[in-house]
C-alpha cells in the first residue's frame, strides 16, 4: 500500500499535529517504507489466534507464559480518598486561574 | 578509589562503615567527577546537589550514630529523565516538557531513597525513551564512554554512560523494547528488564504501557541484584503492578548453575547478526555449558516479526499516551488563537521528529479501517510471539542469545533512515512483547575494542535464574571472554 500526501495530512489532523509543509513529503516517504516492513505481517495465518490484550502472566512462579486473555486485573476497593496535589498540579498549569486551567475560548459566539 | 576498579554498592558500604570517606565526600566526589566528564558525554540532564547532600546527610547522621545502614546507604544513583521526581526537573528529553518539574516522586524514587541511595540527577534519554541510540534527545546525543565516538544506545544512553564512566554507582532506565538492555550491552555493563510488572510504574511517564519496564544499570551483578532487591514489589498506585513475592535475589543467585537448560534459539543467530558479535556469544554460551549447563537448541519461528508487531504495538500505545500534551496541564503551550490552534502549535513545536513519526504510525495502526489491518493483528502475532517463550520454558530455564546485532555503531550513522534505526532492537523486543525478564551481561569486546553483550531471558518472574546464570557467568570471567 502507497501512503500519500493525503494521508499523512489525515494522521495529522487526527494527532493534533500541525506540519511544516516541508515535514509532509519526509514523513510520508518514511511511513510508506516502514509500513511496509510491517506489511510482513499479512504473511502469519492469525485466524484461529486470540488478541494478546493483557500482559499478566498467570502465576507468579513463571512455568506458565503470559495469559493472552483470561486473567483479571485486580482492582482496589472504590474509596474516596483526600485528594490535596490540586495547588502543586495548577502550580505547574501554563496558564491557571485556581481552581481552572485557563484555555482559548471554546465555544464560538 | 582508582577507574580501573569502581565503586560498587558492597565498597561503599564498607568505606562508610570502616570511616574511609562519608556519602557527603563521595557525593561531592561524584559531582566532581561529573562536572569534569559529563561535558563530554551530555549523559545527565539535570542534577539535584541539594536533594543528594541533604539524603547524604541522613546516612552520614546514622553512621555516626551507629545504626544499622539500609541496603543503599550512601549509593550515589542517577535516575532516566522519563521517572519523576519531585521539585527536579524532569523533561524526558523532550522541549515539551522543558521546565516540567513534578509535583511527586515515583515509588522507584521513593524506595531508592528509603533504602539510602543518594539521587545525583537525572540523565539524558532519547525523547519520551523513543529511540535506540540516544540521539532523539532534544538535548543533544550521548557519547559511549567505551568509544566517544560511537552512540551508547538507547534509549536509556545516558543512565548506560553514567555508570560505564563510574558517574554514579548504579542507575535506573526504562525499557520498551531493548531501551535498558541494548545500551548496557553498547556500553559494557549489566542491564536488567525486569518481568512486566514486577516493578512499579507509578510515576514513570508512558511511552507504551503494555510494555514500558523500569530496570537497574550496574557494573555488577550484585549491584544489579541489590537494586533490584529494593524497587521489586507490589504497588497499590499501579494497577499493573504484580501481587508477587519478592525472592531473595542475592541468596537465589549464588546457586549453582550446574543442570541448568540454556535454550539457544538459531533464530537469533542468522542473517545480520555480526560475525565478532556472534563468535564472542557463542563463546559465551560454551562457557556456561563448561560450568555444566546443558545447551538446547530451539526454534522460535515468529521472532521475524518481531520488530513489525512492536512498532504497531509501541506506537499505538504511544500516539494515545501522548495525547496528554496539549499545552493545557503542564508543560510547553503555544498560544494559538483556537484551542485547537493552540494544540497543535504546542504539539508541532514541542515534540522532535521520531516523536512525531511514531504519533503518526500509532494513530495511522488505530485509525478507522486501518485497525483490524493494522493493530488488531499485531495484537494477535504477539500472542504468537509470547508462545514461541512459553514453548521454550517448557523445555528450557534460561534462552540465551545476543543482545543487539552489531556493537555501538557511529554517531549519525543511521539517524537518516529510521527502519534502520528500528532493527537495532531485532533481539530484544521479543521479550519486551512477552512481557518476560532478560538482562545484557558484557560478553567480551570486538577486535576495536567495542563492548558485546549476551541476554539472557528466563520465564515471567524469573529475574532470580536470570542473576544466578549471569552470576556465574561473571564469575567465570564471560565479562572478558
Amino acid at each position: 500500500m502507497k501512503i500519500s500526501r493525503e494521508d499523512v495530512l489525515r494522521v495529522a489532523q487526527l494527532a493534533h499535529l500541525d506540519l511544516a509543509p516541508e515535514e509532509v513529503e519526509t514523513y510520508r516517504g518514511q511511513l510508506d517504507e516502514i509500513l511496509g516492513y510491517i506489511g510482513k505481517l499479512q504473511e502469519l495465518d492469525v485466524s484461529n489466534v486470540e488478541p494478546m490484550t493483557q500482559i499478566r502472566p498467570r502465576n507468579a512462579d513463571g512455568a506458565t507464559g503470559a495469559s493472552a486473555s483470561g486473567a483479571e486485573p485486580e482492582l482496589r476497593d472504590d474509596v474516596v480518598v483526600p485528594c490535596t496535589v490540586a495547588d502543586a498540579v495548577l502550580a505547574e498549569a501554563p496558564d491557571a486561574v485556581k481552581p481552572f486551567f485557563r484555555v482559548p475560548k471554546v465555544i464560538e459566539r | 578509589m582508582s577507574a580501573a576498579t569502581p565503586w560498587t554498592i558492597a565498597t561503599v558500604r564498607d568505606a562508610l562503615l570502616t570511616k574511609k570517606t562519608s556519602a557527603r565526600e563521595l557525593a561531592k566526589d561524584f559531582y566532581a567527577q561529573i562536572e569534569r566528564r559529563n561535558p563530554e558525554l551530555n549523559a545527565f540532564l539535570a542534577l539535584c546537589p541539594e536533594r543528594a547532600y541533604a539524603q547524604a546527610e541522613r546516612v552520614d547522621a546514622a553512621v555516626a550514630k551507629g545504626q544499622p545502614l539500609p541496603p543503599l546507604a550512601g549509593v550515589p544513583v542517577a535516575v532516566k529523565d522519563v521517572i519523576s521526581t519531585r521539585a527536579v526537573r524532569t523533561t524526558c528529553g523532550s522541549k515539551i516538557l522543558e521546565a516540567y518539574t513534578p509535583p511527586y516522586d515515583a515509588t522507584v524514587i521513593e524506595r531508592l531513597e528509603e533504602a539510602g541511595a543518594v539521587i545525583l540527577g537525572k540523565t539524558n534519554c532519547d525523547e519520551f525513551a523513543m529511540g535506540s541510540s540516544n540521539e532523539n534527545s532534544a538535548y543533544g546525543p550521548v557519547r559511549n564512554p567505551a568509544a566517544m565516538d560511537r552512540v551508547p544506545g538507547g534509549s536509556s544512553g545516558g543512565s548506560a554512560a553514567a555508570v560505564a564512566a563510574g558517574l554514579s554507582v548504579v542507575s535506573l532506565g526504562t525499557d520498551t523494547g531493548g531501551s535498558i538492555r541494548q545500551p548496557g550491552a553498547y556500553c559494557g555493563i549489566p542491564a536488567l528488564m525486569p518481568t512486566y510488572g514486577r516493578v512499579s510504574r507509578c510515576g514513570l511517564i508512558a511511552f507504551a504501557s503494555s510494555l514500558d519496564r523500569i530496570g537497574p544499570f550496574a557494573t555488577t551483578i550484585t549491584d544489579a541484584a541489590t537494586v533490584m532487591s529494593v524497587i521489586a514489589g507490589h504497588d497499590s498506585n499501579d494497577s499493573t503492578s504484580a501481587d508477587a513475592a519478592v525472592p531473595d535475589y542475592l541468596a537465589e543467585m549464588a546457586r549453582p548453575v550446574a543442570g541448568l537448560r540454556i535454550g539457544v534459539p538459531e533464530d537469533y543467530f542468522g542473517k545480520g547478526l555480526d560475525p565478532e558479535v556472534k563468535a564472542k556469544v557463542e563463546a559465551g554460551v560454551a562457557l556456561l555449558e563448561k560450568l555444566g549447563c546443558m545447551r538446547v537448541p530451539l526454534m522460535m519461528p515468529h521472532t521475524d516479526y518481531a520488530i513489525a508487531t512492536y512498532y504497531v504495538v509501541a506506537t499505538a500505545e504511544a500516539s494515545s499516551n501522548l495525547a496528554r500534551y496539549d499545552g493545557v496541564r503542564f508543560g510547553l503551550r503555544v498560544q494559538g488563537n483556537t484551542l485547537m490552534d493552540m494544540y497543535r502549535k504546542t504539539r508541532e513545536r514541542g515534540f522532535g521528529p521520531e516523536v512525531k513519526r511514531r504519533i503518526m504510525l500509532g494513530t495511522y495502526a488505530l485509525s478507522s479501517g486501518y485497525y483490524d489491518a493494522y493493530y488488531l493483528r499485531a495484537q494477535k502475532v504477539r500472542s504468537l510471539i509470547a508462545r514461541d517463550f512459553s514453548d521454550a520454558f517448557e523445555k528450557v530455564d534460561a534462552i540465551l542469545t545476543p543482545t543487539a546485532p552489531t556493537p555501538a555503531f557511529k554517531l549519525g550513522e543511521k539517524t537518516a533512515d529510521p527502519l534502520e534505526m528500528y532493527l537495532a532492537d531485532i533481539y530484544t523486543v521479543t521479550g519486551s512483547l512477552a512481557g518476560i525478564p532478560g538482562i545484557s551481561v558484557p560478553c567480551g569486546k570486538t577486535s576495536a575494542g567495542l563492548p558485546i553483550g549476551m541476554q539472557i531471558f528466563a520465564s515471567h518472574f524469573g529475574e532470580a535464574r536470570i542473576l544466578q546464570l549471569a552470576r556465574a557467568f561473571e564469575k567465570a570471567g564471560g565479562f572478558a571472554i
